[in-house]
């Protein structure tokens, strides 16, 4: 069954489309259309439900080594109050998921992924936990907003303590009020832009998004659908699992070492000392037209060099954009060929992300 | 101006057929962002399409409301796809000589009450 988030009234109030994505019934756009959404969080400031995400918590006097087994990022040296962005691999070294972890406690983490792999995800930490740690699939019980912008900060400020929110990127306070609801706050998203993301019970999530809208007001807050979340996310070059990251993408062919450690003995952590036969890369149409994901890429020799991932237009940067997997060692000082239904379409090698805001 | 089941108008003078597409096409796909226009001289067909419209999220064709041979095509489309965006129903995309039009074509009204339908 199709599930709806707590919101799902509001987004129809509000001019919602609403589509089917990962099991539930989300806006893809309201009113005035994904490239307005767009520009209004890179702007200002969009408001968006993400209420579809799943929630699994691990606690015990043994949560940290069994964690640890499980993701490729470190989490001994995470402090309680910080997030961090890890992959979950399986024994062959593709990947499950990809998380964010939160440390709640010595011996306690919330892990936030992705809502299409919610439950695949629970049976396989389920599975592979050792004595000492326990698992809980808290998603149906927690719903989520996000608030994202170069002014969503002054946004909640007006809700809330402004000296209890977390300051750093990547951080949370577990226990804040705003707008008189408790909820937690953290600097995270998946945007390219400043902002927060706020976790309160299912009960409480409406009265809780429709004061950000109505504090967000003289900020010219917008509701943000699924559209443009993905351009967003897509221009800032964030993976999306499906997309960038699969079962059968190894996780060092990916682009995202940055959250791959070595010497932790997690699963699949073997499986990536053999080397990436693949690379995630970013390209830039220079033919006019647009490449979406699944269109083959050739090189001037005629060699099939790989495939997009994702692909399409960048509001902010006002072209046509794709990443993409490509076999590693590919001079990327030529241009390639974009197989676009029959039609060539001319690209180049650009650095990753696309678009960057100032001062990040 | 006549509309086809799948939202595209055209609109005859002096026996050029003008194609675009409905103020509901352009809604439904949301922000157009690139316009693949049919080549002049090529020949289109009825309910076959003729170019390719993409939008932030999607591609979808306009299938042809006339059988002929494009004459012309809206130039300016190709740097600003967004002109479909502000006025789809003022906009239109090929023109073709000679057409013949589609039998199964509905005038606004018609199109108006079938939109009811959806």
């Amino acid at each position: 069954m199709i599930k709806k988030t707590p919101l799902y009234e509001k987004h129809l109030e509000l001019g919602g489309k609403i589509v089917e994505f990962a099991g539930w019934y989300l806006p893809v756009q309201y009113e005035k259309g994904i490239i307005f959404e767009h520009n209004t969080v890179r702007s200002a400031v969009g408001l968006f439900d993400v209420s579809h995400m799943g929630e699994i918590y691990i606690s015990g006097e043994k949560a940290t080594q069994n964690l640890q087994a499980l993701v490729t990022n470190r989490v001994e040296t995470m402090a309680i109050g910080q997030c961090r962005y890890t992959l979950m691999l399986y024994k062959d070294g593709g990947v499950v998921d990809d998380l964010l972890i939160y440390r709640l406690s010595d011996s306690e983490y919330l892990l936030v992924v992705n809502a299409s792999n919610t439950d695949k995800d629970y049976e396989w930490i389920k599975e592979n936990l050792q004595a000492g740690a326990k698992c809980e699939n808290l998603s149906p019980s927690i719903a989520q907003i996000a608030i994202q912008g170069p002014l969503a900060q002054k946004v909640v400020e007006k809700l809330c303590d402004a000296s209890l929110l977390p300051q750093k990127n990547y951080h949370f306070t577990k226990r804040i009020t705003v707008g008189g609801i408790e909820c937690l706050v953290s600097t995270t998203g998946y945007t390219g832009e400043r902002g927060y993301e706020l976790y309160t019970s299912n009960d409480k999530v409406v009265e809780l998004y429709d004061k950000l809208l109505l504090a967000g007001e003289e900020f010219g807050i917008q509701p943000i659908g699924l559209g443009a979340r993905d351009t967003l996310r897509f221009e800032s070059c964030m993976p999306l699992y499906g997309h960038e990251l699969s079962s059968e993408t190894k996780a060092n062919e990916v682009g995202l070492d940055f959250a791959i450690k070595q010497g932790l003995n997690y699963i699949g952590e073997e499986a990536l000392l053999t080397p990436a036969k693949y690379e995630r890369v970013g390209l830039k149409l220079v033919s006019k037209g647009i490449a979406r994901e699944h269109c083959e890429i050739y090189a001037q020799s005629g060699e099939n060099i790989g495939i997009t991932t994702t692909g399409g237009f960048c509001p902010t940067k006002n072209g046509a954009y794709a990443m993409a997997r490509i076999k590693c060692g590919v001079d990327k000082t030529q241009r390639v060929f974009i197989d676009v239904r029959g039609r060539k379409l001319e690209a180049e090698f650009v650095e990753m992300p696309f678009y960057k805001r100032e001062n990040a | 101006m006549k509309y086809s089941k799948t939202h595209e108008w055209v609109k005859t003078e002096g026996g050029v057929a003008f194609i675009g597409i409905s103020d509901y096409a352009q809604k439904e796909m949301g922000d157009i962002v690139y316009v693949e226009l049919p080549e002049i001289g090529a020949s289109v067909t009825i309910n076959e399409s003729a170019c390719e419209l993409e939008s932030v999220k999607a591609v979808a064709p306009v299938e042809s409301p006339v059988t002929g041979v494009v004459s012309e095509v809206n130039g300016a489309l190709e740097d600003d796809p967004a002109l479909l965006n502000s006025d789809a129903e003022n906009c239109w995309i090929y023109k073709v000589e000679n057409p013949v039009l589609s039998g199964d074509l509905m005038d606004e009204e018609e199109y108006l009450n079938y939109l009811k339908t959806l």
